[in-house]
C-alpha cells in the first residue's frame, strides 16, 4: 500500500465514522423531537401520549374563549365536529386566532385531560385551514357546518 | 390587449428557449460553428422577451387591470404603487415569471461576459440553461399563466396578502431568486464541462465567480427574509426552521460547500468530480425548494396555491433534471482524473472536512424537512419536526466547521506541519478562551456554558483570521503596502469569514441574554427589562391607505432619561379583513428594544409584548458581510486576467481529460 492509498484509506475511514456518528445523533434527535398530531376525537378516546409533547388541531368553538382577569391566561375549546378538547394557554394569541378559526396547539396533557399548550399556531391566511385540521374535520364527517364561520366575511372566490 | 401581448411575448420566449436549448448543444458536439454561434443571441433575445412580458405585467398591475385573474387576486386599487409593483411576485404565477426573468437574466449575463471563453463551452452552458428555461416556460404557459383573463372582471381586486405589504417583500424575493436561480449557472457550467469532457482547473476558474455571486445573493436574500420575519411576523423570532426557510437554507449550505470545493478544484485540480456533484445537488436543491414552496405540499405564507397539477409538474421536472444530470455524471465522471496529490494534513483535507460537514448539515436539514411529508405520504400519521431537532443536530455540526474556518486559510496546500500550526494558534486559542469566559460575565453578570462556547468560537474566528492576515504580510518591507497588495478575493474571504463570526456571536448573545415578556398592561403600567423602563401609554386609532390600525404607544427610558417612544400597531386590512401586527423596534448595534401589542382584553387592558434583544443586529450585519465578501471575491482581477490569457493561448486550456 503506497502512501497515497494509505492517506485515502485514513480519510475515508474518518469520514465514514464521522458521518455515522452524525447520522446516529440525527436519528436520536429526530426520534425525540417528533410531535405527533391528534384530533379531538383521538384525544377523547385517550390516544394522546401522557408524557410527551404533541399537537392537537381543530376549530375554536364559538363562545368558548375565556380570558383570566389579571393576566394573559386563556382557555378555549377545540372541536373536530365530533368531540371537544379544552386547551389552556398563557401568552399572546396569534393575529389570526379567533372563534371559528382552525388552529393548531402544541403542548402536553394535564391531569384533568386538558391540553396545556406551549404554542398556538394560526396560519397566515384567514381562509386557510391547516391540512391536519381539515383532515380531522373530514374524518369526523362534519365539514360543511364546521368550516362555514371561517369563510363568512370574504368576497366569493369566483366573482 | 396588453395582457395578450405579454402572453405572446412569453410564447416567443419559449420558442427561443427551444432553439437555445437544442441547436448550440448539437452544434458544439458536431462542430457546426453556425449552430454554436446561435447560443449568445438566443440567450439575449430570450431575456428581452421575458423582460417584455414582465414589464407588461407590471404595467397591467399599475393600471389596475382587474380583468387579469392574477391581478384581481393579488392587487387592489387602494394598494400603494410600490406594493402594486412588488405584488408582481406576491403570488404563484408572478413569482414564477420572476424566476424566469432571473434565469434568462443570468443567461444573458453569461452571454455578455463570456467573450474569453471557448465558444463551444459557452454554447453548452447556454444550451443547458435553455433546457431549464424550456421546462419552466412549459410550466408557466400550461399551468400558471399570469396573463389569464377573467370572463367577468370584478370592480376591484382582492388585495395583496397584508403580510406581504412590506418593504421587505419588495427586495427579499428578488434577492433570494437571484441566488436560487444563479446556481443554475454553476449547474450549467458543470454539465457543460462534463459533456464537453473538459473538467479541468480552467472550468473551475470560469465557474467560480458565477457561483460566488449567486451564493452572495442567496445569502443576502436569506438574511433579508430572516429580518423580515423578525419585524413583520411580530414574535421577535428570526429563524423558525420553517420548511420554507429550510428550502432556501439547504441550497445555501450546499452552495457554501460548492464555493469551497471549487477553490480546491481550481488551485489543485483535485475533488473535480465531487465539485460537479455538488453543483448538481446545489441546483437540484434549488428546484426542490421551488417544488416544496410552490406545490402546496407545505403550507405557509409562501405557499400561494394548492393545485396538484403544479406540484406534479415540478416534481416531474425535478426528476428529469436530477435523473438526467446524474446519468450524465455517471457516464462522464469516471473519465475525470485527479492530477494533484496531497498529504493528510493539508488545506485540501481541511476543505474536504468543510465540505463534508456542510453536506451532512444539509442532509440533516433535508431529513427534518422531508420526514413529515414522507410519513404523511405513506399515511403513517401526521407529525411535525420541531426546532429542537434542528438545533440539536445543526449546532454540533457548526462548531467544528467554525473551528476549521481559521485552519483552512492558514494551512498550506499539499501538506503542512501540525506542530507548527499548534504553536502559531496556541496564543489565539488561549486569548479567545479568556475573552469567552470573561465577556458574558462582564456584559451580563452571568456565564452559561453555551454562551461561553459560542463566544469562544466567534472570537477564535476573528482573531485567527486577523493573525493569518498578519502572517501574509509580516515579511514585507512595508506592511501597509503588503496589505494593499493582497488580492480582492482574499479580502472577500476575510470579510465573509468575519461575517460568519459576527453572526455566531450575535446568535449566541441574543439567544442567551434576551429578555422577553408577554404582559397584560393597563395604560400607565410600567415594566423594567434589561435596564430599560417600558411605560405603556395607551392605544389610539389610526387610518392607513388600505387599513385601519390600533396603535399602542410605549415610552422607554433608561436611568430616568427618555430613550425613545415606540408605536406598536395592530392593523386590520379592509379588503381581506385580516389583522396584522406591526412591531415597534428601536435598534442599535448592541441591543434592540422590541414592542408589539396583541388583543384588547376588554377592561381597558391590552396584551403587550416587550422584548429586550441584545446583539440581534449582528445577525443581519454578519449576513451582509458574508454577501458583500462574496461579491468582492468574485470581482477579483484574476478572473478577468485569466480570461484574457485564455484568449491569447486557447490551446493551453484544452487539456481535455476525456
Amino acid at each position: 500500500m503506497n502512501p497515497k492509498q494509505r492517506n485515502r484509506l485514513i480519510l475515508i475511514t474518518v469520514i465514514i465514522v464521522c458521518v455515522g456518528i452524525a447520522a446516529t445523533l440525527a436519528g436520536i434527535a429526530l426520534k425525540e423531537n417528533i410531535n405527533l398530531f391528534y384530533n379531538p376525537t383521538q384525544i377523547a378516546a385517550g390516544e394522546a401520549p401522557k408524557d410527551a409533547s404533541f399537537r392537537v388541531g381543530g376549530l375554536v368553538v364559538e363562545g368558548s374563549v375565556r380570558r383570566n382577569p389579571g393576566d394573559l391566561k386563556v382557555t378555549f375549546e377545540l372541536t373536530d365536529g365530533a368531540e371537544q378538547v379544552t386547551v389552556h394557554y398563557e401568552g399572546i394569541l396569534p393575529d389570526l386566532f379567533r372563534e371559528g378559526q382552525g388552529i393548531i396547539a402544541q403542548g402536553r396533557m394535564n391531569a384533568e385531560g386538558h391540553v396545556n399548550a406551549s404554542e398556538v399556531l394560526a396560519k397566515h391566511d384567514e381562509t386557510y385551514m391547516p391540512p391536519e385540521v381539515q383532515d380531522a374535520l373530514d374524518k369526523a364527517g362534519n365539514i360543511e357546518d364546521a368550516a362555514a364561520p371561517g369563510t363568512s366575511n370574504k368576497p366569493a372566490k369566483g366573482y | 390587449m396588453i395582457p395578450e401581448l405579454g402572453h405572446f411575448a412569453l410564447i416567443i420566449a419559449f420558442s427561443i428557449a427551444l432553439v437555445q436549448g437544442i441547436f448550440p448543444m448539437i452544434g458544439a458536439h458536431k462542430g457546426i460553428s453556425g449552430w454554436v454561434a446561435m447560443a449568445k443571441p438566443a440567450a439575449l433575445a430570450q431575456f428581452l422577451f421575458v423582460s417584455i412580458a414582465f414589464g407588461l405585467l407590471a404595467y397591467a398591475f399599475q393600471t389596475n387591470d382587474f380583468s387579469v385573474a392574477y391581478i384581481a387576486n393579488n392587487s387592489n386599487s387602494a394598494l400603494p404603487a410600490v406594493y402594486r409593483f412588488a405584488a408582481i411576485w406576491g403570488g404563484h404565477e408572478g413569482s414564477l415569471l420572476l424566476w424566469m426573468l432571473m434565469l434568462t437574466g443570468w443567461g444573458a449575463a453569461v452571454a455578455v461576459f463570456s467573450d474569453r471563453l471557448p465558444p463551444e463551452m459557452v454554447a453548452r452552458v447556454l444550451s443547458v440553461m435553455g433546457l431549464i428555461a424550456i421546462g419552466f416556460m412549459l410550466f408557466i404557459l400550461f399551468t400558471s399563466n399570469p396573463f389569464d383573463r377573467l370572463p367577468v372582471p370584478p370592480m376591484d381586486g382582492r388585495d395583496l396578502n397584508p403580510l406581504l405589504q412590506d418593504p421587505g417583500l419588495v427586495i427579499h424575493p428578488p434577492m433570494l431568486y437571484m441566488g436560487y436561480v444563479g446556481f443554475s449557472v454553476a449547474f450549467a457550467f458543470a454539465l457543460a464541462a462534463l459533456i464537453g469532457g473538459r473538467l479541468d482547473g480552467a472550468w473551475a476558474r470560469w465557474s467560480r465567480p458565477w457561483t460566488v455571486v449567486a451564493w452572495s445573493f442567496l445569502t443576502i436574500g436569506i438574511v433579508l427574509g430572516s429580518w423580515w420575519a423578525y419585524y413583520e411576523l411580530g414574535w421577535g423570532g428570526w429563524w423558525f426552521w420553517d420548511p420554507v426557510e429550510n428550502a432556501s437554507f439547504m441550497p445555501w449550505l450546499m452552495g457554501t460547500a460548492l464555493i469551497h470545493s471549487l477553490a480546491v478544484a481550481e488551485k489543485r485540480s483535485v475533488f473535480k468530480s465531487w465539485t460537479v456533484l455538488l453543483a448538481i445537488f446545489c441546483f437540484s436543491l434549488s428546484l426542490l425548494g421551488t417544488f416544496l414552496v410552490r406545490s402546496g405540499v407545505l403550507t405557509s405564507v409562501h405557499a400561494f396555491a394548492t393545485d396538484p397539477t403544479r406540484g406534479v409538474f415540478i416534481l416531474g421536472f425535478l426528476a428529469v433534471v436530477v435523473g438526467g444530470s446524474l446519468m450524465i455524471y455517471a457516464w462522464r465522471a469516471p473519465q475525470v482524473k485527479s492530477t494533484g496529490t496531497f498529504e493528510l494534513f493539508s488545506r485540501e483535507t481541511i476543505l474536504l472536512a468543510n465540505n463534508i460537514l456542510l453536506v451532512v448539515a444539509c442532509i440533516s436539514v433535508l431529513l427534518g424537512t422531508l420526514y413529515p411529508l414522507l410519513i404523511d405520504a405513506l399515511e403513517m400519521g401526521k407529525i411535525s419536526v420541531g426546532p429542537p431537532y434542528f438545533n440539536s443536530v445543526f449546532v454540533p455540526i457548526m462548531i467544528p466547521l467554525a473551528f476549521l474556518m481559521v485552519l483552512g486559510p492558514m494551512v498550506r496546500w499539499k501538506g503542512d506541519s501540525i506542530m507548527n500550526l499548534v504553536r502559531t494558534l496556541r496564543v489565539v486559542f488561549i486569548t479567545a478562551l479568556i475573552i469567552a469566559l470573561l465577556a458574558p460575565w462582564l456584559l451580563y453578570g452571568e456565564t452559561a456554558p453555551l454562551a461561553v462556547l459560542g463566544t469562544f468560537i466567534g472570537v477564535w474566528v476573528v482573531l485567527g483570521t486577523f493573525l493569518e492576515m498578519y502572517h501574509r504580510v509580516r515579511n514585507k518591507v512595508n506592511i501597509w503596502q503588503g496589505l494593499k497588495n493582497l488580492p480582492r478575493s482574499y479580502y472577500g474571504m476575510v470579510i465573509a469569514h468575519l461575517g460568519m463570526a459576527v453572526v455566531i456571536i450575535g446568535i449566541t448573545l441574543t439567544s442567551h441574554f434576551s429578555d422577553e415578556r408577554d404582559l397584560r398592561m393597563y395604560p400607565g403600567d410600567q415594566k423594567e427589562l434589561g435596564g430599560y423602563l417600558f411605560t405603556f401609554e395607551g392605544v389610539h386609532q389610526q387610518e392607513g391607505p388600505n387599513y385601519t390600525a390600533s396603535v399602542g404607544v410605549i415610552r422607554i427610558s433608561k436611568d430616568g432619561k427618555e430613550v425613545t417612544s415606540l408605536d406598536a400597531a395592530k392593523r386590520t386590512y379592509r379588503v381581506q379583513t385580516m389583522p396584522m401586527t406591526e412591531a415597534g423596534i428601536d435598534s442599535n448595534l448592541f441591543r434592540d428594544l422590541y414592542v408589539a401589542i396583541g388583543d384588547s382584553l376588554g377592561d381597558g387592558s391590552w396584551a403587550v409584548r416587550l422584548y429586550y434583544k441584545p446583539y440581534i443586529f449582528w445577525l443581519w450585519l454578519g449576513g451582509f458581510m458574508m454577501g458583500i465578501g462574496g461579491i468582492l471575491a468574485a470581482s477579483d482581477r484574476r478572473y478577468r486576467i485569466a480570461r484574457r490569457i485564455k484568449q491569447d493561448a486557447p490551446e493551453q486550456a484544452s487539456t481535455a481529460v476525456a
